[in-house]
């Protein structure tokens, strides 16, 4: 095992980078996105609810390998050319955006509806409250399930396989069915995601016994 | 408009419902070998039992912590060398279950965790064992909480199996690349068709998650 | 409390079960292979299910279908007999060597090479098809040859030995391996790449329903397919050979080249028969 390692050392450490890299993207912009179509589900216009809501919905209930094939087949088809890598980081960003939703908005229901009001006839229009009273104190809700979400990036990023983005699984498929080694390369595969996976987990364990 | 018309042929739509029962049939399956499996880890790894409970929360940790599609591949190819060579849909149940099992484990153990610590106490109290107090005060409590947490696992566990096309098993995602290797013009219809169709099952299930929730509240 | 303990029970003898049909068997080298097969009348095969002409599934009734298929059913019944059955186990390029080395399948009939580096790990029957590798482009491509792949992106299948080819002859050339051929087509149409390459013969295939697609430039290579089988199984590899030629005398197997390759635009079945 431990030559097959050494053999392949470039292909498994540039898959664990790009795994790491597309995981950090697609936290970052799943944030950002996330975080938007929660303060739509909110807002007082109707409409904007809605389309809060669908998208919401509608990528919380499709399995993420569609959404990233999606992308990879029928967007260059039709739209513009991407790579399998920035394929793959759209999708997985899409999927947790959705995720990411549903905790700031449970975040954003959870700041006394109270203050939302003592804002407005402070004289603050709906977004500056948003911005400034609502979403720092929703935020602490979101912040520590990150970690959680970070790992499930992570383990969801080898979906970058199906569409040849380079990371960790694909260059383990590719050595493992070069040496013909399956399972002692899987293994290795393993180790790699879970020198990221496990001390993230075991911090979140620890942050959530010290908050309980 | 006619690619449309000839992708929808009953003969592919047909195709594509076999795969959805396929999806179906393995999500089922799993989900109950998981809740089973998943509950009694839980209860372990809750109970303290000296080495025990350490060393299964740690295998716990490392399978949850680990890709599924790397379980599909270790239950496929791995196994075999213990004698035991599964065909692709039991090799898709048995790696959903190990893995599932371990999330739901997870879940089990939090939820008992919040039920109050006192009425175990208390139970103890009584005169009850700890297994009494267990099957009979704390779990029925633990499961009501978990429910959303369990349907949220199941939905996951749906839109999981469409990874288990990597090893040709015939779900749904692995039925309609077979129909869009078909013919070209076929692509955009039958992703529309694939992801109406895990829509539709899953979030069926949410909305029964927040009828359940709402009733019991 | 009963139901705790009857739960309890189900789930020992579940797993008792699970260990116990784990050490049932034998390890798969002190088997022979055609003698448990010539028991239960039935050889399982890897086939491909993504392969149009060679072993692609049919959505009619969700069977594989192809040259494959028929030559894998007609070696059954030479050297089973009449009444034996084949049974077919989809793989791809990455799963069919793992599997049948596990024993999930007793033969691999699925477009794969006779190389030397696979032969390290399983032996090979004679060569039962003459392949060689080509390309897929679009009608208007710029790649004439595979030397114009150079600085190119090109899209192959994990596990096929196609990909370590063109870097032989391309070494600048950028490669994708996707899962399986259907995703590799796919990908190559929107244009993730610019060439798909594999054997002339699944390339064939492919572009029948593909129109604006055609294979370029002559086969680079020479592919000589042979059926895999697992070391240590020389009963059952002799068994293949024999069997293959007798369904090369008797007629049956151009009888099944015509049927599957007798009417493909840029491919010339009369070069692959045999006498």
């Amino acid at each position: 095992m431990i030559n097959l390692l050494s053999s392949n050392w470039h292909a498994f450490i540039s898959g664990f980078g790009w795994t790491l890299l597309s995981s950090v993207l697609a936290l970052f912009f799943s944030l950002i996105i996330g975080s938007l179509f929660a303060i739509l589900e909110v807002v007082p216009s109707k409409i904007l609810r809605i389309i809060g809501n669908v998208y919401v919905e509608v990528f919380r209930n499709i399995p993420l390998l569609v959404i990233t094939m999606f992308f990879y087949l029928v967007i260059p088809l039709y739209v513009v050319k991407i790579n399998g890598f920035t394929a793959g980081t759209i999708g997985l960003t899409i999927y947790t955006s959705a995720f990411i939703a549903e905790t700031v908005r449970a975040g954003i229901n959870s700041v006394d509806i109270g203050q939302m009001e003592a804002a407005r006839s402070q004289g603050m229009t709906f977004w500056q409250a948003m911005r400034y009273i609502v979403l720092p104190q929703a935020f602490k809700y979101v912040i520590p399930p990150l970690g959680n979400q970070f790992v499930n990036l992570v383990k969801n990023s080898s979906v970058l396989a199906f569409v040849a983005g380079f990371d960790l699984m694909y260059q383990g498929n590719a050595i493992a069915s070069q040496t013909f080694e399956t399972v002692n390369t899987y293994i290795i595969v393993g180790l790699f995601y879970l020198v990221i996976t496990l001390p993230i987990s075991y911090y979140m364990q620890h942050l959530e016994r010290k908050l309980a | 408009m006619q690619n449309w018309i000839d992708a929808y042929s009953w003969i592919n739509i047909r195709f594509l419902l076999q795969g959805l029962s396929v999806t179906i049939l393995i999500s089922v399956i799993s989900v109950v070998l998981s809740f089973i499996f998943g509950s009694v880890l839980g209860i372990v790894r809750y109970s303290k039992i000296p080495y025990l409970s350490k060393i299964i929360g740690f295998i716990i940790d490392v399978i949850r912590n680990l890709p599924l599609l790397l379980i599909i591949f270790f239950v496929y190819f791995g196994l075999p060398a213990f004698g035991f060579k599964p065909d692709t849909i039991p090799a898709a149940i048995l790696a959903m279950t190990v893995f599932e099992s371990m999330m739901i484990a997870e879940i089990i153990r939090s939820g008992i965790m919040a039920v109050d610590i006192g009425q175990m106490e208390a139970s103890r109290a009584m005169g009850m064992t700890f297994t009494q107090a267990m099957w009979h005060v704390v779990l029925p409590q633990a499961y009501k909480k978990m429910i959303p947490a369990l349907v949220s696992q199941f939905i996951s566990l749906i839109k999981d199996t469409s990874l288990a096309t990597i090893i040709v098993v015939p779900e749904l995602m692995q039925h309609g690349q077979v129909v869009y290797g078909q013919d070209p013009n076929y692509i955009i219809p039958v992703f529309v068709a694939m992801a109406l169709m895990y829509f539709v099952v899953c979030y069926a299930l949410s909305l029964l998650s927040k009828y359940i929730d709402h009733r019991m509240a | 409390m009963k139901r705790l303990k009857y739960l309890m029970l189900m789930i020992t003898s579940l797993l008792l079960l699970l260990t116990l049909s784990a050490c049932g068997s034998k390890p798969l080298s002190s088997q022979n292979i055609l003698e448990n097969d010539k028991q239960s009348k039935t050889i399982t095969w890897g086939v491909k299910a993504d392969t149009k002409l060679l072993g692609l599934i049919d959505v009619k009734d969700g069977k594989e279908k192809g040259f494959e298929i028929d030559l894998a059913t007609a070696l059954t019944k030479k050297m089973l007999g009449k009444d034996a059955k084949a049974k077919f186990v989809t793989v791809t390029s990455q799963s069919r060597i793992p599997l049948l080395k596990n024993g999930n399948i007793d033969a691999i009939i699925a477009t794969m090479t006779i190389t030397p580096e696979r032969l390290k790990t399983i032996d090979f029957s004679d060569s039962y098809f003459d392949a060689g590798q080509s390309l897929l482009v679009k009608d208007d491509s710029s790649v004439k040859k595979v030397e114009d792949l150079n600085n190119k992106t090109i899209i192959g299948v994990v596990g096929s030995n196609s990909v370590e080819n063109v870097k032989k002859f391309a070494p600048k050339a950028q490669v994708l391996q996707l899962p399986d051929y259907a995703q590799a087509l796919t990908a190559l149409k929107s244009g993730q790449g610019d060439a798909l390459t594999t054997d002339n013969v699944i390339l064939a295939g492919m572009a029948v329903n593909n129109p604006g697609y055609k294979l370029q430039g002559k086969a680079f290579t020479t592919e000589p397919y042979g059926i895999g089988i697992n070391k240590g199984q020389d009963d059952f590899r002799k068994a293949v050979n024999k069997a293959l030629k007798e369904v090369q005398q008797d007629g049956t197997y151009n009888k099944l080249i015509v049927k599957w390759f007798g009417n493909v635009p840029g491919f010339n079945y009369k070069e692959v028969l045999r006498k």
